[in-house]
């Protein structure tokens, strides 16, 4: 921890840049991260081993990925855990768990933007990356989970000789759009985002080729008033084009479970409940990636504990949101008086599953209540292990909803037991491990932060501090 | 999805097996038969292989290509006949129906039926002669066996002996009578593991003749079941269920009451059932003896308390300090005399059965509710055979297994011929057949598989399968019926009756001819027309009439007759040492069926086991023990080195002190399904007095081990939900203040009704559908209901439903479209059954949530699901709030020729990673919808029969059009018993249900016994 | 310092960037092509017995029933067993090498083994009786033959193909008396029709285009 990280050095007025940024010394300090000046990549081994065995490990998990989903292909779904009644496991809790990660960034990206929350500036870029990432992940797994995947376009509307069409009452299919369409937003977002810093590296960039790929990328930006213009415009569509989608896209996940009429599924509670929980997850991610950033790329002065503070608190927030949500469920629970409702809700307590319930209960709800306290929200290993403890918590939370309410529905005669299997396990890992791997593969060649915000912020700043 | 590669290559393989004009397989229905292996597919579409077409070469005589064929034939149970129609495509039997015309079917067919599809194209089947372990050939065999005949002629064949099963076969006695007549000195054993010798040897010692009952329990009006399985797999079990439920359904309505050490069929359907002990049933049946006035005869009280039933009851002891639940009992049987029955089981003793007979001969009941009947050749006959009226059609009689061991252990047996017997594995542990074995110098196996016996005898030849050779049996009442083959032997199998004529003559006969033979002598026709038109009719109707089984009235000697002293070891048992019960698996029976795949994944009715069989025992003595279900035990019998090694299953409604042992299972030979199952119960099974013993006295020692049961329904309990409804039959206050009141009293019972729905059926989003054709609609009674499985298995045949095998069963993807559930009725202490298939439900939840349309509601309200639009969200299963939908996780069907061969060409064979459920046998509706397309007129009612409904026993499902409103669905809809299970999902079901009728009079137990 | 790229190639590259849409056409386009049925109509099976249907039905003018017997009684339209073929050639062509495998399966017992022409999906259940039955003439489906020397698919079977029949049979029904008449059939006045179709009692719309009709 750097000295800047000490209590005294923080009030809440604390600028969201440390004092005595240029806009030259921004871009030279971002750009050199990837242009390997001073970058991890650039030394030996001996200084980088940290940066180089996350890749080999990773990149083994990403290897371990595509093979485990060949042969998952070739046997077929049986190799999960999966059964009747429990016909949905670990692949759609993983689904719904990623999704939910795949929502901060373009909470923070757009909407924070149209709030004009200036320190989003800083965190926005890798947070989208880290939206992209999640949800690109979470798209696989509705296709890993079916019995037929390679007759996964059925599910598109397209003409075909069968002169058939997607079945427009399932939510599955609302699905397939949400996401498709939340993916697209998100990229073109992050991607218009990236132009001009992509230009500078091109500028900045020593090789030839660096020169190149960044110039094919950059798309011809000269910096004029006229592209700024035209950027300006287009990433204030954009925002206000992803802001619904925050909310749409897990809203329709949601659907897949609450249109169900199974007992813990079907529930009106679900859409905002589950935006909550996305929320809530997404920060918890933004924050355990951003706390290792700053620190080995030394990035405190740019992603300050102002950050950390107020993501902590957005986190906080959703946490008491995702609280109601429980607490909600197991009030119209007994107040339906529905017995499958009730007996659903009470073998959440005591069932084969209760362990997991109230891990989730304890991880959601009871420790991020530490977050009341400023020492903690400005603790960075703290709150490193806070964000950490909200994730497994959200996963174990996602799971218990999938397996748990499917496990015992309304005939006694049909219940069952979901136990994952070696390959349930093996598929969770790998997709954390595919993730933090295309985020490596992000901060090597792509800025990390956005650098002409960046330089807005110190033009900004230098103004509030101007006497 | 992909075709599959054609199937031809079986076709030629079963071309050359033999299988003559008509089992050339794929003639005509290539196509259709090309659905037997869609399974096959791979991903997507590609160019599929050039499919051959095979037409006839001469096209037999009245056979429509791609229409099935019928053929009338008769399967054994125990030797015993049961008539059944096999459906044929294209000379491929794929299905068996029972026979309306034949006694023991009456149309219906029980699981084990059903399954003999199987058994016919099962792979495994043994193939060649063998001597030794050396392959050898037919004519190799022929020389050795004749070589044996003419030593033994010497002598007279005094060191030759016959071992078979029960026989009922007019052309076999009358072979074996050929046998005995050659070989003078000679001696013919029966063994039949699935039956202990007590019931013969009372039936003997009362009517000193070979006597076994026949049940007419539709004139019944009181029925006590003693440990006896009425309704289980026995050759009369599909008739009694069906005549019981004649008398069940009447007013007043029968009753039922079950004396039983384990839970069983009976136990389900009673209106009151007791757990107790065989010793306790024996003191009951004694008490109930004394009380009805039977001389010689004194209630007594049954063993220590150590034997005290703790049934599901509080102590069900019979003592002289009557306990009222007997008087009542008898109340009940005096008040039905004359139309009652007391139907004693296997486990009782010869004395229990002596008991039993003179019980109902005090009650009037012989020659009306049940009549004894002779049957030669079918049960051993401890008397000598007199074999000197061999040679005048006299009947002979068989002697039992014991004296066989016996004559084999003092070398005094050279040749022993065994005849689709199994007894290195299925014979009492006590009398150790095996190492007796080794002293017969030459000994002839004849069986379906190379098993246990085949592979220790000097020989062994294949025998044909029933259906693939010329035969002829009789019925459990007698009636004698062809054995008609469907298909000629597909694995090279020989028939019992070749083998018996080269035994008798030294000539090799065919079977046909034989058979033919035997009914030219039986019917003494004139000429040769007469002759065949009688054997044209009897191979039409598959019956042959006009020739009675020879009914014995009892001897006056019934009454008079002391009951044996009780045998030495009928003690109960002391200290902590308990009563093992052999039974019969209520799948595999007594292993015959073991390699059979579909019996071996059906759920067993109470514990819902498959691949496997467990020691059951009660709660209670489960917690004296300290054992819990699956714990490992060692049962050792307290009176010999025998034991047992065996994990044991908890059930509610097991005899204290009782622990049942399943036989049938911990095969180690006779095919790759057989072996590797559950445990071997007969090491622990002795003899006594010529009598293998159906009760032993064991103690129970825990190893600690674990075993892991692969079970289809783990909760019994129905939580608070009301899915198997009951009502209950009320009648008017007269009759009512008469406690027990008689059947007879039973008079103005009035119509057993349900509580009108409570609110109306709640709106539904979306449009209701029209039926302006038909609307199909199916209705289970469960009073009916036996549990049998019969349609379970039924059900898996007509819809090519794989089997998963036992790891995948415990992961819970069994594939069964239709289960029976069974749940506890803690209240009146019984379980209740009730099928469960796709209730094709008007406001289906399934159908909302496929995302390809996959599962679609069609113009005649069924719930269709095509499975090649099928991907696999599986969230339609997910939504079905009654779990009905099975899918493929992986690529269950199998694909091999025979599998492909008994598939049914008019059902898809689902692919790997699709979901599929009951349809209605929408095969069986389309068919009967374009048959009457084109005869221009509407489907009538009862034309289309689903396969479950056929083969019911106790025509518990009814199926048919609900726009008719005089089908028999449509009255039956508007039973006032009627009901939808989860009415309140508003799924409005297609398939509803029929309340378990419960009468309260019927009880047995005090007032102030039901409230507790 | 010096532009990387002109202003042009930066148009031509913004003009790569509407390469997904031509990509999602594409897609598009491969998917039609792809789901459409594997067997092609129009394509010529050859057979072990190079037998004529030009000359068996268009010029000795033999009925189909003659030889596919099943046709108006079960669902398969039955190929002719060696026996009915001989019925003629025993004495006709005796020795005609062609007809070779005809007299060896006659002597050998074993059948004869023709290529299969129209091969529906497994899952799909046609019965020849009721379409037969309901009007629906040999031509519409299997095309002249009696122009075919060598049997020629006719149609691809595509599911629509099908459809476009059962969702308005009214248009492809003809009397019943020319089921097997080779000629496409002079157009019928609507009264002449109408009596027709009163005749067939075709089934209604939702009923022929169920699922079940077709797949179970």
């Amino acid at each position: 921890m750097t000295g800047s990280d000490n209590e005294t050095a923080v009030s809440p007025g604390t600028p969201v840049l440390e004092a005595g940024w240029t806009a030259g010394g921004v871009t030279d300090k971002i750009a050199g991260i990837v242009l390997g000046r001073g970058g991890p990549w650039t030394r030996g081994w001996k200084a980088h081993w940290r940066w180089r065995s996350a890749l080999l490990i990773t990149f083994t998990g990403v290897l371990v990925f595509l093979a485990s989903s060949t042969w998952l292909f070739m046997r077929g779904v049986g190799l999960f855990g999966v059964n009747i009644p429990v016909a949905w496991g670990f692949a759609l809790g993983n689904f719904v768990w990623w999704i939910g990660i795949g929502h901060a960034g373009t909470f923070i990206s757009a909407i924070l933007l149209l709030l004009r929350q200036r320190w989003r500036t800083s965190i926005n870029r890798y947070a989208e990356a880290m939206t992209l990432f999640a949800a690109g992940i979470a798209g696989l797994f509705p296709i890993l989970h079916l019995g037929r995947p390679w007759f996964a376009y059925w599910l598109l509307p397209y003409p075909n000789r069968m002169e058939l069409w997607p079945q427009w009452r399932s939510p599955l299919v609302w699905d397939i759009f949400a996401i498709s369409t939340y993916l697209l937003v998100s990229l073109l977002f992050w991607y218009v985002g990236l132009i001009p810093d992509l230009a500078s590296l091109r500028d900045k960039a020593g090789s030839r080729a660096k020169r190149l790929a960044y110039g094919l990328l950059a798309l011809g930006w000269r910096g004029e008033a006229r592209h700024w213009d035209h950027y300006e415009t287009a990433y204030l569509l954009l925002a206000g084009l992803a802001t619904p989608l925050v909310v749409s896209v897990h809203t329709v996940v949601s659907l897949d479970f609450s249109i169900g009429n199974t007992p813990g599924y079907h529930s009106t509670i679900f859409p905002p409940y589950f935006v909550a929980g996305a929320l809530f997850s997404g920060f918890a991610m933004v924050i355990t990636l951003a706390i290792p950033l700053r620190h080995y790329f030394k990035l405190q002065g740019f992603i300050t504990l102002r950050h950390l503070d107020l993501a902590a608190r957005v986190m906080l927030a959703c946490s008491l949101l995702v609280a109601y949500g429980y607490a909600s469920e197991i009030f119209t629970a007994y107040y339906s008086g529905d017995i499958y409702e009730i007996h659903m809700t009470e073998d959440r307590y005591v069932g084969v599953y209760a362990p997991v319930y109230w891990a989730y209960i304890a991880c959601n709800v009871f420790i991020p209540q530490l977050l009341w306290w400023r020492r903690m929200r400005r603790n960075v290993i703290a709150l490193l292990l806070i964000s950490l403890i909200i994730n497994a918590g959200m996963w174990m939370e996602r799971f218990l909803i999938v397996v748990q309410s499917l496990h015992q529905d309304f005939l006694p005669s049909s219940w069952g037991v979901f136990i994952p299997t070696f390959w349930d396990w093996t598929f969770l890992l790998c997709s954390i491990a595919l993730f933090v791997w295309l985020f490596l593969m992000f901060i090597r060649y792509l800025p990390l932060i956005s650098m002409a915000e960046m330089r807005g912020l110190v033009h900004d700043t230098a103004e509030e501090q101007a006497p | 999805m992909k075709r599959r590669p054609p199937l031809f290559d079986h076709a030629a393989v079963a071309v050359e097996t033999g299988a003559g004009s008509l089992a050339d397989p794929g003639r005509r229905r290539v196509l259709k038969l090309m659905a037997a292996s869609a399974a096959l597919a791979g991903s997507g579409c590609s160019e599929p292989p050039q499919e051959k077409i095979f037409p006839y070469v001469d096209m037999p005589e009245g056979i429509v290509p791609g229409d099935p064929v019928f053929y009338a034939s008769t399967l054994l149970r125990r030797g015993y006949g049961i008539g059944v129609l096999v459906e044929t495509e294209s000379g491929r039997p794929i299905k068996i129906e029972g026979n309306v015309a034949h006694p023991a079917s009456l149309g219906a067919a029980d699981a084990q039926m059903q399954a003999e599809i199987l058994t016919l194209w099962d792979p495994e089947r043994s193939r060649t002669v063998m001597q030794g372990q050396r392959l050898s050939t037919w004519p190799a065999l022929i020389d050795a066996l004749s070589q044996r005949r003419r030593e033994e002629e010497h002598t007279g064949g005094r060191r030759l002996r016959l071992l078979t099963g029960p026989v009922t076969s007019p052309t076999l006695l009358a072979q074996i009578r050929e046998v005995l007549a050659h070989f003078p000195e000679a001696r013919w054993h029966i063994h039949d593991a699935s039956d202990s010798g007590t019931r013969a040897a009372a039936a003997e010692r009362v009517f000193q003749r070979p006597v076994r009952t026949l049940y007419r329990l539709d004139r019944a009006r009181v029925v006590l079941s003693i440990d006896a399985e009425l309704f289980g797999p026995s050759p009369d079990g599909v008739r009694n269920a069906h005549d019981f439920m004649i008398a069940r359904r009447q007013s007043p309505r029968a009753r039922l009451y079950a004396l039983e050490s384990t839970p069983s069929l009976c136990g389900s359907l009673a209106d009151d059932r007791r757990a107790m002990s065989p010793l306790e049933m024996e003191a009951a049946l004694e008490t109930m003896a004394a009380r009805l006035g039977a001389a010689g005869v004194a209630a007594r009280s049954p063993g220590p308390p150590a034997a005290a039933a703790q049934g599901e009851h509080a102590p069900a002891v019979p003592t002289v300090a009557d306990p009222p639940w007997l008087d009542k009992l008898c109340e009940q049987l005096m008040a039905a005399r004359g139309a009652c029955v007391v139907a004693p089981g296997p486990s009782l003793s010869v004395r229990a059965h002596v008991l039993a007979w003179r019980i109902n001969a005090l009650l009037g009941n012989i020659g009306t509710a049940l009549i004894p009947l002779e049957q030669e050749g079918a049960q051993p006959w401890g008397g000598q055979p007199d074999v000197a009226s061999a040679q005048g059609g006299e009947p002979i009689y068989p002697s039992n297994l014991t004296k066989l061991v016996e004559a084999m252990h003092d070398r005094s047996v050279d040749t022993l011929i065994m005849l689709d017997v199994n007894p290195v594995y299925d014979a009492p542990g006590s009398l150790d057949f095996a190492e007796a074995l080794q002293h017969v110098p030459w000994s002839l196996h004849m069986g379906l598989y190379r098993d246990e016996t085949a592979h220790r005898a000097t020989w062994h030849v294949p025998m044909t399968h029933v259906l693939e050779d010329w035969s002829d049996a009789r019925s459990h009442d007698g009636t004698p019926s062809i054995v008609q083959p469907v298909i000629s032997p597909l694995y090279g199998g020989r028939s019992p009756h070749t083998l018996a004529s080269l035994l008798a003559t030294g000539q090799t006969i065919s079977a046909h001819e034989r058979v033919r033979t035997t009914w030219r002598g039986l019917w003494h026709e004139e000429g040769d027309d007469a002759f065949e038109d009688r054997w044209r009719t009897a191979l039409g109707r598959g019956v042959i009439e006009g020739v009675p089984g020879t009914v014995k009235q009892p001897q006056g000697s019934i009454l008079d007759e002391p009951p044996p002293r009780r045998a030495s070891t009928a003690g109960a048992p002391s200290g902590d040492a308990l009563v093992a019960v052999f039974a019969n698996d209520s799948n595999l029976i007594t292993g015959e069926y073991a390699n059979n795949a579909w019996l071996q994944e059906l759920p067993r009715p109470y514990t819902k086991i498959t691949w496997d069989n467990a020691a059951l025992i009660s709660p209670a003595t489960a917690q004296s023990h300290g054992l819990h279900s699956g714990d490992v035990v060692v049962l050792t019998a307290t009176d010999a080195p025998a034991s047992v090694r065996a994990p044991v299953w908890i059930l509610t409604g097991q005899a204290d002190g009782v622990v049942t042992l399943p036989l049938g299972y911990g095969r180690g030979l006779g095919g790759s399904t057989a072996a590797g199952h559950g445990f071997d119960a007969y090491p622990l099974q002795a003899v006594q007095e010529d009598i293998p013993q159906r009760t032993r006295v064991i103690t129970m020692t825990p190893t600690g081990d674990r075993h892991d049961f692969a079970r289809t329904q783990h909760d019994m309990d129905t939580h608070g939900r009301e899915p198997a409804r009951v009502v209950e039959l009320r009648r008017n206050e007269a009759s009512r203040n008469a406690t027990a009141a008689p059947p007879s009293a039973a008079r103005g019972a009035a119509t057993p009704a349900l509580p009108p729905r409570s609110r109306p059926p709640a709106p539904s989003l979306y449009p209701d559908h029209e039926y302006n054709t038909y609307a199909w609609g199916m209705t289970v009674d469960l009073d009916a209901c036996i549990g049998c499985n019969a349609c379970v298995v039924a059900c898996q045949a007509e819809n090519n439903i794989p089997v998963v095998g036992p790891e995948q069963v415990s992961l819970g993807r069994e594939m069964l479209w239709l289960r029976i559930d069974s749940y506890r009725d803690e209240t009146r202490h019984r379980t209740q059954f009730q099928p469960m298939a796709c209730q094709h439900c008007e406001n289906a939840p399934c159908e909302v949530v496929c995302p390809v349309g996959a599962t679609m509601h069609d113009s005649e309200g069924l719930n269709v699901q095509v499975y090649n639009r099928c991907v696999g969200t599986r969230f339609c299963s997910n939504n079905c709030p009654y779990k009905v939908r099975h899918f493929n996780f992986f690529q269950y069907s199998l694909t091999d020729p025979s599998s492909a061969a008994h598939a049914n060409p008019d059902v898809t064979v689902r692919q790997r990673g699709v979901m599929e459920k009951c349809t209605y046998c929408v095969q069986r509706i389309s068919h009967a919808r374009i048959q009457s397309q084109k005869e221009r007129r509407r489907i009538r009612d009862g034309e289309v029969v689903t396969a479950c409904q056929a083969t019911c026993p106790t025509d518990a499902i009814v199926f048919g059009d609900m726009n008719d409103p005089d089908s028999q669905v449509s009255r039956s809809k508007s039973s006032s018993r009627g009901y939808a299970v989860l009415e309140e999902m508003n799924t409005r079901p297609r398939t509803t249900y029929l309340a378990r009728i419960d009468d309260p009079e019927a009880g047995l137990e005090d007032d102030d016994d039901r409230k507790r | 310092m010096a532009q990387l790229l002109e202003r042009y190639q930066d148009l031509l590259l913004k003009l790569v960037l509407l390469s997904p849409v031509v990509v999602l056409l594409v897609t598009i386009a491969t998917m039609v092509w792809r789901t459409t049925s594997p067997v092609e109509a129009g394509v010529a099976v050859d057979q072990p017995i190079p037998f004529s249907h030009k000359h068996h039905v268009g010029d000795d003018g033999i009925d189909c029933r003659y030889c596919h017997t099943s046709v108006e009684t079960s669902a398969s339209a039955g190929m002719p067993s060696t026996g009915i073929c001989l019925s003629c050639h025993a004495q006709l062509f005796r020795d005609a090498p062609a007809l070779a495998p005809l007299h060896d399966s006659a002597r050998t017992g074993k059948p004869i083994r023709w290529n299969r022409v129209y091969d529906l999906p497994d899952f799909v259940f046609f019965n020849h009786s009721i379409h037969v039955a309901k009007g629906v003439a040999c031509v519409t489906c299997h095309g002249r033959v009696d122009q075919m020397p060598v049997m020629v698919r006719h149609e691809a079977l595509d599911m629509q193909w099908c459809l476009a029949c059962h969702r308005d049979p009214a248009k492809h029904v003809g009397p019943l008396d020319h089921i097997t008449a080779m000629r496409t059939l002079p157009p019928i006045s609507d009264t002449e029709r109408e009596q027709l179709l009163r005749m067939l009692q075709l089934e209604d719309r939702q009923r022929m285009t169920d699922c079940s009709t077709c797949h179970r």
